[in-house]
């Protein structure tokens, strides 16, 4: 019998040397003249053990990692899992097993890591498609109703309830052009939760857009994808003409009079598409500006046409939901937070990655837990919740549930779940400064309080560490937040506050002139 | 070798023609020509706004806005270092002046041998193997001395 051996395509685990895994892989099957075949799978999200090796055996698969090239003849030398009793320095063992993956509740992640992800029949053998399915036999209403129980959320940040979004794009009525726009301009620093799954189970992204668009009457979906993904872009555009081959897209999905098709296209390199309505405008092949709302894209979206645009893991969550029923999502989760998110653990912390859970753990339980605390040993300092346009937390407010108004209750918010741990070396007032600094960057230009505020920011910040009238920068400082969080017509120039005066408010020491250090320049 | 600038209109005419069936062709259009000329000429942007029924000015305007698109030709090899919070908490800022002093250029600059372009980026989902960068395409995560020097050595050969 053929031996499958996985070895992460995912570009996390690229990045950590998997294609040069593969290779060697490659060179012991042929030298040792194996019957063996690799699948280049997604991440399960454990970037600390990336690459990940894993074997099919008999009794299940067996995991490695972290494995480097120079690991694998002493891997296959060891009976690579498949003899008894013999162990490897790097054998993790059953992978299902490790309390990283036990712990987790993964419904939208269910497959990520554990299939061919270019595989339709795998996607289908593990339980792929069968929410599409469903989806064909139902009335409009019904799906949308589905979704709407479930509780999901806008998991791109804004956290907007997403069968309202829905059922407002249904009621624009029949006989019309709409949309689906997938948001996959995944820009905050710190989460790669869209990226993972679209290099890792890309058809349920696709199943997800399918769901949508039968449920609104839309017949043409569009993903947007940043230019800083060239993998997801790849495999979401074999994943379509793969998804076209067999039907799942095309004028008879499924073998129904329904009719749905997509396509890839690439952003440029600027984060403020990331905003819904920047995105419509690039997409129409304009400059990203943001556009001032009402009217909503749900009425007039692209093209001036009803428009439903979600996140990457909105969208994937659609099909366990349609497949197990809105009830059966809302049971997870704690408040109006429903279902589960897909937490991104990141920065200077020990075991960074995705883990998909159930709103309610604390940050704490996250950070330390988890996280296992920082990579470099040190005391955690800082964690950054949300993205560059999210807050910095102290230790103190530890205790806070990841939970969309526990955390906005805290002058915070949880965004796209990227969690970013910072070591006690972090300066705050350099952070506070790179957030204006970005927001200065990136602006769209279009509002005043964002263009010019976030560069008044970052000079009166450098006025601050240069010890110049500090009182007087951080009043002007706080003014200036106070200005660009209720004049800017978006999130980018509306919410660079949050890191900016979290980090001045837990962290005050920071803000204090440091005159030796000073003096020495 | 460059392209003789005369046949640059004609190439465009056809890179448009690629993609002009398109709903919103415009962003295609400009990845079309970066990837025909390894950057956005000048050149390029009359043709465009004659074939799009747009004016120069707007189609000035789009290029413009977006960081991705070059008005000059990169160097031979394009190194991406990632500075975004992850990667600052993972010490982006030493790889950076590392980086820098040994190419002994700044951001946005190329060398004068043309051998690199170095530019900054912000985020390339490696948060959990920071800090990270992208050599030509390729992702490198947990950049480390190292890494540093293999990089280098890409570059310089």
């Amino acid at each position: 019998m053929t031996l499958t051996i996985y070895i992460p395509g995912d570009s996390g685990a690229l990045a950590l040397g998997a294609d040069k895994v593969a290779f060697a892989v490659e060179r012991e099957i042929a030298q040792r003249g194996m019957d063996a075949r690799i699948v280049r799978n997604g991440s399960r999200g454990m970037y600390w053990l990336e690459p990940l090796l894993e074997v099919e055996t008999p009794k299940g698969r067996v995991a490695y990692g972290p494995v480097s090239a120079k690991d694998v003849a002493s891997l296959f030398d060891a009976g690579l899992g498949l003899v008894a009793h013999s162990t490897h320095p790097l054998a993790l063992g059953d992978p299902q097993e490790l309390l990283f993956i036990k712990k987790q509740q993964r419904l939208t992640f269910a497959r990520c890591g554990i299939t061919d992800p270019l595989s339709l029949d795998d996607y289908r053998a593990h339980d792929g498609l069968k929410g599409l399915t469903k989806a064909v036999g139902m009335t409009q209403t019904d799906i949308v109703a589905q979704v709407t129980e479930s509780g999901l959320r806008g998991r791109g940040g804004a956290g907007f309830p997403t069968g309202i979004k829905w059922k407002t794009v249904l009621d624009t009525g029949p006989g019309i052009q709409k949309y689906i726009v997938c948001n996959a301009d995944e820009g905050d620093s710190g989460t790669f939760a869209d990226r993972m799954i679209m290099e890792g189970d890309p058809f349920v992204l696709i199943e997800g857009m399918a769901i949508a668009g039968i449920a609104v009457g839309a017949t043409k979906g569009y993903i947007y994808i940043r230019s800083e993904y060239p993998h997801a872009v790849a495999v979401m555009r074999e994943a379509i003409l793969i998804a076209r081959q067999q039907h799942v897209l095309g004028s008879r999905i499924l073998g129904s009079d329904f009719a749905f098709d997509m396509e890839v296209r690439v952003g440029a390199g600027a984060y403020v598409c990331g905003e819904e309505t920047s995105l419509l405008e690039s997409l129409e092949g304009k400059r990203g500006q943001v556009r001032a709302k009402p009217p909503l894209p749900a009425h007039k979206g692209l093209f001036g046409k009803p428009t439903v645009i979600n996140n990457v893991i909105s969208l994937a969550s659609v099909p366990i939901i349609l497949d197990k029923g809105g009830a059966f999502y809302k049971e997870f989760g704690m408040g109006r937070s429903r279902g589960t998110m897909a937490l991104q653990i990141a920065g200077n912390v020990k075991h960074g990655g995705l883990f998909e859970a159930a709103f309610g753990l604390t940050l704490g339980e996250i950070v330390d837990d988890i996280g296992g605390g920082t990579a470099s040993g040190r005391p955690v300092k800082a964690v950054q919740v949300g993205g560059p346009l999210g807050a910095y937390f102290p230790r103190e407010l530890f205790d806070t549930p990841f939970d969309y108004e526990a955390f906005a209750a805290k002058d915070g918010l949880i965004g796209h779940a990227g969690i970013v741990v910072f070591d006690d070396t972090a300066d705050m007032l350099k952070q506070a400064r790179f957030a204006m600094e970005f927001c200065a960057i990136e602006s769209c230009s279009k509002c005043t309080p964002c263009r010019i505020g976030s560069t008044r920011g970052v000079e009166t910040l450098d006025l601050l560490a240069r010890g110049i009238e500090p009182q007087k920068q951080i009043e002007l400082v706080t003014d200036l937040c106070n200005t660009m969080k209720f004049g800017s017509l978006c999130a980018l120039g509306g919410f660079t506050p949050y890191p900016v005066m979290s980090a001045l408010t837990h962290f005050p020491e920071d803000f204090k002139p440091h005159p030796v250090a000073e003096a020495a320049e | 070798m460059q392209p003789a600038r005369t046949d640059i209109p004609t190439r465009t005419v056809s890179v448009i023609n690629d993609y002009r069936g398109l709903e919103g062709p415009l962003l295609p259009i400009l990845h079309g020509l970066q990837e025909e000329f390894g950057y956005v000429p000048q050149e390029s942007l009359p043709v465009i706004a004659e074939a799009l029924n747009i004016s120069r000015a707007e189609v000035y305007g789009v290029v413009s806005f977006y960081h991705d698109f070059r008005k000059h030709p990169a160097g031979r090899h394009v190194l991406k270092l990632c500075q975004a919070e992850a990667c600052q908490s993972m010490g982006s800022d030493a790889v950076a002046a590392k980086v820098k002093q040994a190419l002994g250029i700044g951001f946005h600059e190329t060398t004068k041998d043309g051998a690199v372009t170095l530019e900054p980026v912000y985020c390339l989902g490696l948060c959990a193997c920071s800090p990270s960068a992208m050599l030509n395409g390729e992702v490198i995560g947990r950049v480390d001395d190292d890494k540093i020097e293999e990089m280098l050595e890409v570059i310089r050969a």
